[in-house]
């Protein structure tokens, strides 16, 4: 992308003010998408975005500068604008030795999406729509989305790194409404893998539209959520992000260090039920959030957060690590060449346990079964986090029976990671996810084992 | 106004080489930010940030392609048009899509590009930033912390132009303080956020930002989770234009059209409360999204939504009126220039009632006040209508605030609120968001708590 020569002069320009630090990151993307909505094939779009991010620490102060120039005068440029903003004791000139690193990245992309015919992509939403219309009378309306990039990003540093990668994404999501007597319920199912097209050998699109017509289908009959506490069983792979928001970001080292998390300090301590083994993984092969390298040259690496119950490590960016002296763990990630990295989560997953699943229901006189959570947020400095439910069930005396409208849950994250009271031996990772952090989305996974947490509040309507 | 010359020239040099029988648009934007944020009482982040980049839409044969690139390097705009119009091969034919046409609506005259902001030295940008923080520590000793407090300015200048003969040119400035802190008592935190916005510095309120997150954090110490059952709520300005977000979202012509509104049939019916006038129009200078012209470059305008309740029209973009029988109501709404536009509404408010919010408070009575929402993306369905989302707040008794509440939820449906709003507060406030906030008074609203 950039002659390592270039690299070496910005990197010298990014240091004249006497900064401790200086990194170049650039980025190339590519993107293409195309869209079915109201049995149309609405539009197919493609898009390319091409720049590079300087970055200049001296002592606590970060300058950031970003251009769409990737000329040795425009790095140059901005490199000069970083610095500028990021003012050191010293000064004066530095070489920077280069040394490129090899990276291996755990996704193998068999087919580069931007070889693969548009007609081919345009084929799969038309499938998918007659899949999904096909499914019941009911099905009013379904739009199908299919989505893919090639990210190629060089991170080169005046530690001396330089180190590349290649990320290539593939994505296919179907929403489907249905009208009855209630009004109309929506449903909804993705697919994402971090290869290419062949993830549609091993995914079959007509699946995915017919998972999120039965979706939209069975919440025709659903009953108004109940309110209040309730025991709560989750899926396999349906709640994944119910620990992302619930413990993962109290656990990402910026916040800490802030204050503003509620495991500030509690590093050795019993903080989840001794069920509970939570894991962040960048090198799980193909899942959402698996890479070579992270947004500073890291290596993805797979980090045990909590061991049966008990806090072993946060998640570390470069700034952080530097600051307490350790290693960065793989978790530097930015949305883009605009942006500046920060600590964020990959996949981000709960280990199986030893509980079989129609036990924990089988257990469990009256709460809900959640199928498949929404999207959620949570409060990093309190643990408050809340989150939809996309499809769910009543349970009642041991038994799963009725759906239940959508609605959201409410609770505690360190609460409810020691009201963990069940963790089945089954085991599925769960839709692609963006994670947005301070305005920046970046693709991570997530996954868990049937589970239960012994009481959280339902935010229905029902008394 | 004249502005974007030169972007404009890069449209007109893609727009000459367009074929017969085929519409193409070219937007062209161009923006910078700096961003400063402090931290303990240094700079701990400044950011020098310049975007540029181009869109094309091609339509040709009733179907429509389209690529954007961000860059605005000659190599790079040169394959745009080929590869929008290579996509758009692949559409269904479609007889409503199309672009926009003049329309002879005027274009409103705004003033929102204000040179003062290009003069400020990054050295006060950074003070302000510093200042900020410690305003907000200064504000109260329960203030233990303050997680980012950061200054945001940036100017943007865009384009759009197409075949259909479209010429719009605008450009604006923005700046704003943001601030979010913890506060501490006990063992207990709380966090609050506050800000101010303006198009230059002059607009900008330091200590209000600064109050307001001070007051946000330090009011909720001490909360306790409230029991479960129905409930009236007051909503606080800032959730206010939240919902009026989600519910504008109903009334979009797309939403519309496709068949994914619960308003869909209900043209000239009461879907709300006599209460409710809720109208969308960008060309209130005070909107932080004003703006002389949608995103397929017509001119801008004032559409009621909702007159005393009964639903009058929905916004449309020139693709969505065409295929409802109508005109555009000027509100394609576009992220910039990587995306097409699509029918939304720009800048919602509701016709202010007489009460202010503690004149509110005392008719109320006993019920909850919802100072903040969590959720909101994933507990309300747009489709549906389904309303749940997490919740802080305090307890109204008596007619006055009192004991702060959290780890709740509210919940409804967007039909049913609209019926039980039993008062718009006197309170309207333009926030950072294409709605104002204002105080507002539902009935009837399930809490889930203990």
């Amino acid at each position: 992308m950039i002659d390592e020569d270039v690299i070496g002069r910005v990197l010298g320009t990014a240091l004249r003010t006497g900064a401790d630090f200086a990194e170049v990151f650039a980025e190339d993307k590519r993107t293409s998408s195309a869209v079915l909505d109201d049995g149309r094939i609405e539009e197919l779009s493609s898009g390319r975005d091409r720049g590079a991010g300087i970055r200049v620490v001296a002592g606590e102060t970060t300058g950031y500068a970003h251009t769409a120039d990737l000329s040795e005068a425009g790095l140059r440029s901005a490199a000069e604008a970083a610095a500028a903003a990021a003012r050191g004791g010293g000064g004066g000139t530095r070489t920077v030795e280069l040394t490129r690193r090899p990276t291996t990245n755990p996704n193998v992309v068999a087919i580069d999406p931007a070889t693969v015919p548009k007609a081919r992509k345009v084929d799969l939403l038309r499938r998918a729509d007659e899949a999904a219309r096909a499914r019941a009378g009911s099905i009013r309306q379904v739009s199908a989305r299919y989505g893919d990039s090639r990210r190629r990003i060089l991170v080169a540093n005046s530690d001396g790194l330089v180190a590349a990668d290649d990320q290539t994404r593939t994505m296919f999501s179907v929403a489907v409404v249905a009208a009855g007597d209630t009004g109309m319920q929506t449903g909804r199912q993705s697919v994402g893998r971090t290869i290419g097209f062949e993830m549609f050998d091993a995914n079959d699109v007509e699946a995915v539209a017919r998972s999120a017509a039965d979706r939209a289908v069975t919440k025709l009959r659903a009953r108004p959520a109940p309110s209040g506490e309730m025991p709560v069983v989750i899926g396999p792979g349906g709640g994944g992000v119910l620990f992302h928001e619930a413990c993962g970001h109290g656990l990402e080292a910026d916040l800490v260090a802030k204050s503003a998390s509620v495991y500030k300090g509690r590093q050795g301590e019993r903080v989840a039920s001794p069920l509970v083994t939570l894991v962040d993984d960048g090198t799980i092969a193909e899942e959402w959030g698996a890479f070579g390298i992270d947004d500073e040259g890291t290596p993805a690496q797979r980090n045990v957060l909590i061991r049966d119950g008990v806090l072993a490590d946060y998640m570390w960016d470069f700034l952080r690590a530097r600051k307490e002296g350790r290693a960065r763990s793989g978790n530097g990630r930015r949305q883009s060449y605009q942006h500046l990295p920060m600590v964020r989560m990959t996949n981000t997953v709960i280990l199986p346990g030893d509980d079989r699943p129609e036990d924990i229901i089988a257990g469990t006189e009256s709460g809900i079964y959640v199928a498949q959570l929404g999207g959620g947020s949570v409060n990093t400095a309190t643990g408050d986090f809340v989150f939809g439910m996309w499809e769910a069930y009543l349970i009642e005396n041991g038994e799963i029976t009725d759906p239940i409208r959508e609605s959201n849950l409410v609770g505690n994250g360190p609460k409810v990671l020691l009201d963990v009271d069940a963790v089945g031996d089954d085991f599925a990772m769960g839709s692609p996810g963006t994670c947005g952090k301070d305005g920046q989305g970046v693709p991570v996974g997530d996954g868990v084992p049937t589970l239960r947490v012994r009481s959280m509040t339902v935010g229905g309507t029902a008394a | 106004m004249a502005a974007g010359g030169d972007l404009t020239d890069l449209a007109d040099r893609i727009i000459a080489r367009a074929k017969d029988g085929e519409q193409v648009e070219v937007v062209v934007g161009r923006s910078r930010h700096t961003e400063v944020r402090a931290y303990e009482g240094e700079v701990e982040s400044l950011t020098a940030a310049e975007n540029q980049g181009a869109g094309v839409r091609v339509v040709s044969g009733d179907r429509q392609g389209f690529a954007y690139a961000g860059s605005l390097d000659d190599d790079v705009l040169g394959e745009l048009l080929d590869e929008a119009r290579d996509n758009a091969e692949f559409a269904t034919p479609d007889e409503w899509v199309g672009l926009a046409e003049p329309d002879g609506v005027p274009v409103p005259d705004l003033d929102l590009y204000r040179p003062s902001l290009l003069d400020v030295p990054t050295g006060r940008k950074v003070d302000l930033a510093l200042e900020l923080e410690r305003a907000v520590r200064g504000r109260d000793r329960r203030i233990t912390g303050v997680e980012s407090a950061e200054f945001v300015d940036g100017s943007g200048e865009r384009c759009v132009v197409t075949t259909t003969g479209i010429r719009s040119e605008s450009r604006s400035t923005s700046c704003y303080l943001s601030a979010s802190c913890l506060a501490t008592a006990g063992d207990e935190t709380q966090t609050g956020f506050g800000f101010s916005v303006g198009r230059e510095l002059d607009d900008l309120d330091l200590d209000e930002a600064a109050a307001d997150a001070a007051h946000r954090a330090t009011r909720l110490l001490g909360s306790v989770k409230p029991a479960s059952g129905r409930v009236t709520v007051v909503l606080d300005p800032f959730v206010t234009a939240q919902l009026l977000g989600v519910i504008g979202g109903t009334l979009s012509g797309s939403a519309v059209v496709k068949g994914r509104s619960p308003f869909a049939e209900r043209l000239g019916e009461d879907v709300a409360s006599a209460l409710v006038t809720l109208v969308d129009d960008p060309t209130n200078p005070s909107a932080y999204t004003a703006a002389r012209a949608d995103g397929e470059g017509l001119a801008s305008r004032r559409n009621p939504l909702i007159e005393r309740g009964v639903l009058r029209q929905f916004v449309h973009d020139s693709s969505t009126a065409r295929r409802s029988g109508t005109r555009s109501t000027g509100n394609a709404v576009r992220g910039g220039f990587a995306s097409t536009p699509s029918a939304g509404c720009r800048a919602l408010s509701l016709e202010p009632g007489v009460d202010d919010q503690p004149a509110l408070l005392r008719a109320v009575g006993e019920g909850v006040l919802v100072s903040s929402v969590i959720g909101l993306h994933s507990g309300v369905n747009p489709v549906s209508g389904d309303f749940s989302t997490g919740a802080e707040g305090l307890r109204i008794q008596r007619g006055e605030l009192g004991q702060p509440l959290r780890e709740f939820t509210v919940a409804s449906t967007l039909q049913r609120m609209l019926h039980d709003v039993e008062a718009v507060g006197s309170d309207v406030e333009w926030l950072p968001m294409s709605a104002a906030g204002v105080s507002l008074v539902i009935r009837d609203v399930t809490v889930s708590g203990s």
